[in-house]
Order: structure tokens, then sequence, then C-alpha cells
């Protein structure tokens, strides 16, 4: 997740080092000594054996010569965050990239803390690599803004282009999605997930109108989008899919709103031999569903949208039951969409085989949950609500010994909600399920005990997000801030690269953060903390501290200023609602000149010298020239 | 739906929140409850408690408290009376909280019928809509009123039969509607069955199982 390395100051451009010969970064090598040319070429050789982006920062930091056969050989560049860089400066080090990762936005933008029309926008990098990545095949963005005049581009430049993933964007419409297929000549591996803008059915239509052109689209995921259509507006884009056998790997349409056209979905399914992922969307009942099934049973990936009758009586029980006892290389479930749980017991035949468990849009029981998830063995990953409860939980922790990741979202999200699970259900998660690396906790009470535990059975633990939701809780048994708990698992989960706390903290917790965090690089905080120690226990103790999102916590300029020698090493710092003022984001703009420092206004006409939000982060171009007039770059 | 309420929760929500959200007024350990006094008290702000700056956190703090304590003043101090909802918490994305607003579907069945109906509880803030819109429903039916008790029938006038609405509890038990309020039967109901008359006396002893609609 690091930024692309640069040379240090001196290398920066040919500048005089005092030998002769300097080939142009183009690498025609044309001027170059003969002996040197062969090196350079070995090193290229070896070079693109490197996949590792930290290797590969590393050795382009060795030498001149070792920079532009690095330079040379990457093909897949990451951006960590889109303003980090220019697009020039990228394109004109990287010549022959094939897969891009960019970042946009700041995290907390998925929580509606960022303005819309902040920034992030596709179009300049678009503009920038056209010309020159002809052989880019597969792009990746997150929380970036796209327009369709993006992806007509992306579309018509890249000949080779056949994976495009959009997680958490904006901006566009089916209408730019269906120029992408019509000018892939070869498979496309499209996932969108999150999009949250004016994704509709009607550029969907277009988009598999396009596929007549060309057989090879591979996947088509659309994954946590907001369809916006209104019903009468929707269109049968699953209809547009070319006759004939297709080469579909991946469908994926579970958040698309809109009813689909049911026979046609199973007309392609029925012809799409090679598809391993498939999920549904809220409209397809479980009678429906059976019958996709029975016409891919290869699957390994479903999504079962609904899960539940259609209204009318819907006997699709034995159906299911049997579909899925076909079902043999079922790996993966999710969707259960409806409320209908008196279909549960139909999965059974697949749970022995089951990794990937996703029940965190089903209102389940614990009652419910326990005959399914006893049967789960293998289960790898499990998502659920915490409707079932710490006794559900018990069940998991009996039952899923090998579980790595697990997310327990709340059935009622707001602060006041009675919240199901508790510490009792951490507890037990942790006795059973030892091998844990990521979990993400929703709840309402919780102990330091319950925590400590945790920290001392799940040692494998690399990613740690507990959220209390009733702001400033305290250990629910004793009364006392939740210091000793993040302090356990920051000391004892040697690993632990992320880390989410909450409840009642003070300066403590900060210490411990501090002192034992040393491998942590992302950190989430929200209205925690005692004073502007907090924020300098983190920034002078955690080397490896990447990505600093804080809200609500009583932090101002000193703490702020605190971290002044370590702001470079990072990749950005988020602080809203805390207590700082423009004259120390402007000290801290004096002093670091490569850090942006954007205070972002959203309420026009307050001017006082609070600032409400702050996103900084280091850049090698300095501010950007697109920022909206509430952003102000210091 | 998300995008409308990315816009109307950033241009509004935001504008009345965020300055007495940054009050914060934290305890120091122990110092202002009792351990384990009102752990399940919810906490809003004028809850909070008095940061007692550099009481017992020493003297090197001083300099960083002076600061803070400034920064408090020229922030605006609002005490907040409410427990406004916060923008953006708990961290659960928009779409995932829309998409299981409903949870109050139940599963209408009317014997003798084949078919089945689902209703949302939550559409309906009592029980004479729910009958209302039964009786819409299943399109043959009147509400009968009965004189005697507070019970409600739905007749049927080509046959003069009547049903009594019932429905099964979280603990599956079949009970009449209309006997416990209705916040707690939205809460408790599992499914309904507009049942026979002439059954419904066997709902006197409480734990039957209906086994009809598995």
């Amino acid at each position: 997740m690091e930024e692309v390395s640069e040379m240090p100051a001196g290398g920066e451009g040919d500048g005089g080092k005092g030998l002769q010969c300097f080939p142009d970064p183009g690498g025609t090598g044309a001027q170059m000594p003969f002996f040197d040319h062969i090196l350079e070429n070995v090193l290229e050789n070896v070079l693109c054996f490197l996949t590792s982006r930290r290797d590969r920062n590393a050795a382009s930091l060795v030498c001149k010569s070792w920079y532009r056969a690095e330079a040379q050989t990457r093909i897949e560049l990451f951006i960590g965050n889109c303003y980090a860089v220019s697009p020039s400066r990228a394109v004109g080090r990287f010549r022959r990239v094939r897969s891009l990762v960019l970042k946009g936005k700041p995290r907390f933008a998925d929580f509606n803390l960022v303005p819309l029309e902040w920034g992030a926008r596709l179009t300049p990098w678009l503009t920038a690599m056209a010309p020159a990545y002809t052989c880019l095949e597969q792009i990746c963005l997150k929380r970036v803004t796209v327009a369709d005049d993006d992806l007509f581009l992306l579309a018509c430049s890249f000949p080779r282009f056949r994976d495009l993933s959009l997680i958490c964007c904006d901006g566009f419409t089916t209408a730019g999605l269906a120029i992408i297929a019509q000018n892939c000549r070869y498979g496309i591996h499209l996932s969108i997930q999150g999009i949250s803008d004016r994704f509709t059915t009607a550029g969907l239509y277009q988009f598999e109108s396009w596929f007549s052109s060309t057989r090879n689209l591979r996947s088509l995921d659309l994954i946590e989008n907001d369809v916006e259509d209104d019903e009468d507006e929707a269109v049968d884009w699953v209809s547009m899919f070319p006759p004939g056998n297709t080469c579909l790997e991946s469908l994926v349409f579970d958040c698309v709103a809109c009813p689909v056209n049911f026979e046609a979905l199973a007309s392609l399914v029925a012809r799409s031999p090679f598809l391993q992922r498939l999920r549904v969307n809220e409209h397809i009942s479980a009678g429906h569903l059976c019958q996709l099934l029975a016409r891919a049973p290869q699957i390994t990936d479903l999504g079962t949208g609904s899960f539940a009758a259609s209204g009318d009586a819907d006997d699709a029980e034995t159906a299911l039951e049997s579909a899925f006892h076909a079902s043999k290389s079922l790996s993966c479930l999710s969707g259960f969409r409806g409320i209908a749980a008196e279909y549960l017991h139909t999965i059974h035949p697949v749970c022995a085989h089951l990794t990937s468990l996703n029940f965190s849009y089903a209102l389940i029981s614990p009652q419910q949950l326990t005959p399914i998830i006893t049967c789960c063995p293998n289960l790898e990953t499990l998502w659920v609500l915490d409707s079932v409860g710490d006794d559900g939980l018990q069940m998991v922790a009996a039952s899923c010994r090998k579980l790595k990741k697990l997310t327990v979202f709340p059935l009622e999200a707001t602060e006041d909600s009675e919240g199901s699970v508790s510490d009792v259900g951490l507890i037990a998660i942790s006795a059973g399920c030892r091998k844990l690396r990521s979990i993400l906790y929703f709840c309402q009470r919780m102990t330091n005990n319950a925590v400590v535990t945790m920290s001392q059975n799940c040692q494998e633990l690399v990613v740690f997000r507990l959220c209390i939701m009733g702001r400033h809780r305290p250990d629910h048994l004793t009364g006392e801030p939740m210091d000793e708990g993040f302090g356990a698992i920051v000391k004892n989960c040697k690993n632990l690269t992320r880390l989410a706390v909450s409840g009642l903290l003070t300066d403590v917790a900060f210490a411990y953060i501090g002192k034992y965090g040393k491998l942590l690089r992302t950190l989430s905080v929200a209205f925690a903390g005692n004073t502007d120690l907090s924020l300098r226990y983190l920034l002078q103790g955690c080397p490896r501290l990447q990505k600093l999102e804080i809200r609500d916590c009583p932090f101002g300029d000193a703490g702020l200023l605190s971290g002044i020698d370590h702001y470079y090493n990072m990749r950005f710092l988020w602080m809203s609602s805390c207590r700082l003022s423009l004259n120390g984001c402007e000290e801290v703009a004096r002093a670091l000149p490569r850090m942006v420092v954007e205070v972002i206004k959203d309420m026009p006409g307050v001017e006082n010298d609070s600032v409400q939000k702050l996103y900084m982060y280091r850049s090698l171009v300095g501010p950007r020239n697109d920022a909206p007039t509430f952003v102000n770059i210091l | 739906m998300s995008t409308e309420t990315a816009k109307s929760s950033t241009e509004s929500e935001i504008s009345g929140l965020n300055y007495e959200e940054t009050e914060l007024k934290l305890g120091l350990p122990g110092s202002t409850h009792a351990t384990g006094s009102e752990p399940e008290r919810k906490r809003g702000f004028s809850e909070t408690v008095d940061l007692k700056l550099g009481r017992s956190l020493g003297v090197n703090f001083d300099y960083l408290t002076a600061e803070s304590s400034a920064n408090r003043a020229s922030a605006g101090v609002k005490p907040s009376s409410n427990k406004a909802q916060v923008v953006g918490w708990p961290p659960v994305r928009s779409f995932r909280k829309i998409a299981l607003k409903s949870c109050a579907y139940v599963k209408v069945a009317v014997d003798g019928a084949p078919y089945l109906r689902k209703v949302d509880l939550e559409m309906y803030a009592g029980y004479q809509q729910l009958l209302t819109a039964l009786k819409e429903m299943f399109s043959c039916f009147t509400i009968c009123n009965s004189p005697n008790t507070n019970e409600r029938r739905l007749v049927d006038p080509l046959n003069g039969a009547e049903y009594v609405p019932t429905y099964e509890d979280k603990d599956g038990d079949w009970m009449l509607v209309g006997d416990v309020p209705w916040k707690m039967f939205v809460a408790s109901c599992k499914r309904l069955r507009l049942m026979k008359s002439s059954e419904a006396v066997n709902l006197e002893c409480l734990s039957s199982p209906a086994n009809d609609f598995v």
C-alpha cells in the first residue's frame, strides 16, 4: 500500500551525476555503453519476476539502472491515493502497465463524511493512460468518480481491456458500461462494487446489446451498487446477451434493484458452461433459483437472491433440496435477502464444503442458525447479523474451527439499539476460532475482559475492528474505559496491521497503541481519547502507520503538530469534528511543503477559525487543480 | 436511493450536528461512576461527564490541556439536549441499512384457500388497519366486530363462515390476534392464519404447533 517509490531528491530526473551516458527514459539505450545496456536487459529479465510492489519499490531505489529496469518491467501499478502523484508522471515512469489499481476518496466517504463532488475523478488518468498504455487489460477503481465518458474513453483506448472492477465508485450509468462491452475484443471481467450513483438498467441494456459484437465477456459483476431505475423504466438487459454459448465465468448483480427477465436469465445460465459465480438479486425467488441451479451445477459461488417464496403458494422447498443436493461444487453462498428462513435447511447438502457464507442480509435467530452452522466445519469466512445473538456465536465457535474472517453487522444500526451480541459472543468466538485473522464486530455491550481474552486466544489477528455503537460506552461490567482491552490487542496480536477502536477510551489506550502497535498500518478512531497526547502517542509510536482516520475526538493543533516528523511516511490523515484550527493546519502546511493539506468545509457561510474536516496527504505534485470551492488547500 | 441519502445527510444533517458533537467531555477512569453502577445507561452528550483536565494526569499535560481548553472555547460550547443521530455513525453503509428495513413481513394463510399472501406489519398502525388490509387482500371477507369480546372476526358472506385471525408467535404458539398491544404483536408475530371459528376453540390450549404451514 505504499506510494510508488521515487528516487530521493538528488536522483529526481537525470540530474548531473557526471556520467557521460544517460539513456533517455524511453529506453532506447542509444547512448548507453554497451555493457550497461546488456546489464539493464539482464536486470529487466530478472525483475519481471518481482511481483510485490514493495519489493519493486525497494529495487527501484538501488541505483538509476535498477530504477529504469524496474520501471520498464512493472506491469501492475498500484496508486493508493490518486492525488499523491500525477497521471502524467506515473505514465511517464511506468510504460508497460497492464493492470492498474487506483484509489480515490478517503474511506469515510462511505459514511457520508466527504461531500459529493469532492474529487477523485478518473478522467485525468484516462487521458494520460490512453495514448500510453496500449496493453492495459485490467483496471480496479475504488472510491473513484467515473463518468460515462470515461468509460467510453476506456473502451476505445485499450484494445486488450478485459477486467473492470469498480468498488464504491460513482458518477456513471450503464450507458457507459455498454460501451465498455462493445469495444472489448477479449473477455471482460467486470466487477462493480458499491456503486452509489445513477446506475440504471437502461445502461445495462445497452451494455449487453454490445455483446453481440463480442462473445468474450467473462464476468459482469455488479456488487453493492444502487440501481436507480424506476420500475417503469427498467430495461431487460439480461435478454441482450448474445445467443449461443458465452464465456461468462461470473455474473453478479445482487444489488440491481429492478426485477430481471427470468426466462432470459435462465437461458443465459444454461448456455454459459464456464459460469463459476452467479449472484442474483432479491427479485429471484427460491423457485426460480432452483431452475437456475439446475442449469448450472458447476457453480462454485452462489448468491441466492431472496431465498423466499414468491408470494403465491410456491413450494420451492423440495426443489431447493434436490438442487443443492446436485450442486457438489458450491463453496461460497450469499444472498438470502428475503425473510423466509424456512428454506434455510435446504442448503444442508453443501454445508460440509462451504468455505464462505454470507448471512449479513438475513434475519436469522440463534435457533435458525444452529442446524446450519454446526454442519459447516470448513467455513473460513462468515458474515452474520447480530440477530444470531451470543448464542448463535457460541455455535459458530463450536463448529467453525477454521474460521479466519468474521463480520457481525447490526440489524439495527443506531446508537440506542439493544444490540443482540456482546462480550459473551466475543469470548465464545475467541475460544473456538483460534485461527481468526480478521474480525469486524458491532455491539452495544463489551468488556475489557472479553477483548483481552480474544487477544490471548487469537494471536493471528491481523484485523481487529470493534464497534461499540453507543458512543463513549465503558466496560459494561466494571464501568472502566476500554483502554485495557485494546491495549491487550495491540500487545498480544503481533501481526496486527489494522485496528478500529470504539467505546470509552482515554489517552492510556493510545499510549498502548503507540507502544505496541509497531506493525499497525490502518487505524480508525471515533469519539475517543482525552487530550492531544493520544495523537502524539500514535504519531510518534507507530512507525508503519499509513492511514489514520479520526472523527469526533478532542484532538487539537498540538496533537496535529506532534506528527510533523511522521506525516511524510503516511498515505493520509483524516480528522473531522476534532478541535483543529486553521492556524494549526497552516503551520503543518508551512512545515511540510509536500503535504497537501485540505480543509473541507461543508457548511457554507460559517467563517471561523475552526476546521471541520481535515484531509491531509503526501503528494509529489502539490495541490490539485480540481478542488471544488468547499475545499481550501493550505 | 443511497445517493439521496448521502446528499441529504451531507447538506442538512451535518449542519446541525458537528459542533455539538465535538463537545466531548470524557471522564477519567473511575472518576465519575461507581464500578458497575448503571452499566446499561445510555450515554447522551448531556450525560457525558466533565473532563477534569490535569487533575490526575500530572503536570506534563498542562500545556496540552490548556490548548484543548482554548480550542474548546473557540469552537463554541453548546450543550446538546437530546441524543441526535450523528452522521455516519455507527459506521454502517446506507445500502446495508436500507436493505434490512422491512423485517416485519409475515405470511398470511386462510383456511381453505390454496394461496398465501404476505403483509408488512410495520405498514399498519393498529389492528383495525391490519384487518382492513386483510379484508381487501382476500376480498371476500367483511369485518364483523363481535359484540361480546374484543375479538374481531372476518365473515365470508358467501357461506357465513366466520374466520378468526390468529397468529403464530416467536415461541411457536398460536394466539388470537388482538390480545396483546399492537407493538408487541408486531414484534412477536411470525405468521398469520385466518382460522375458521370452529377450529379457533382449540386455541384455548396455547402450545399447539400448527404444522400446516411448515
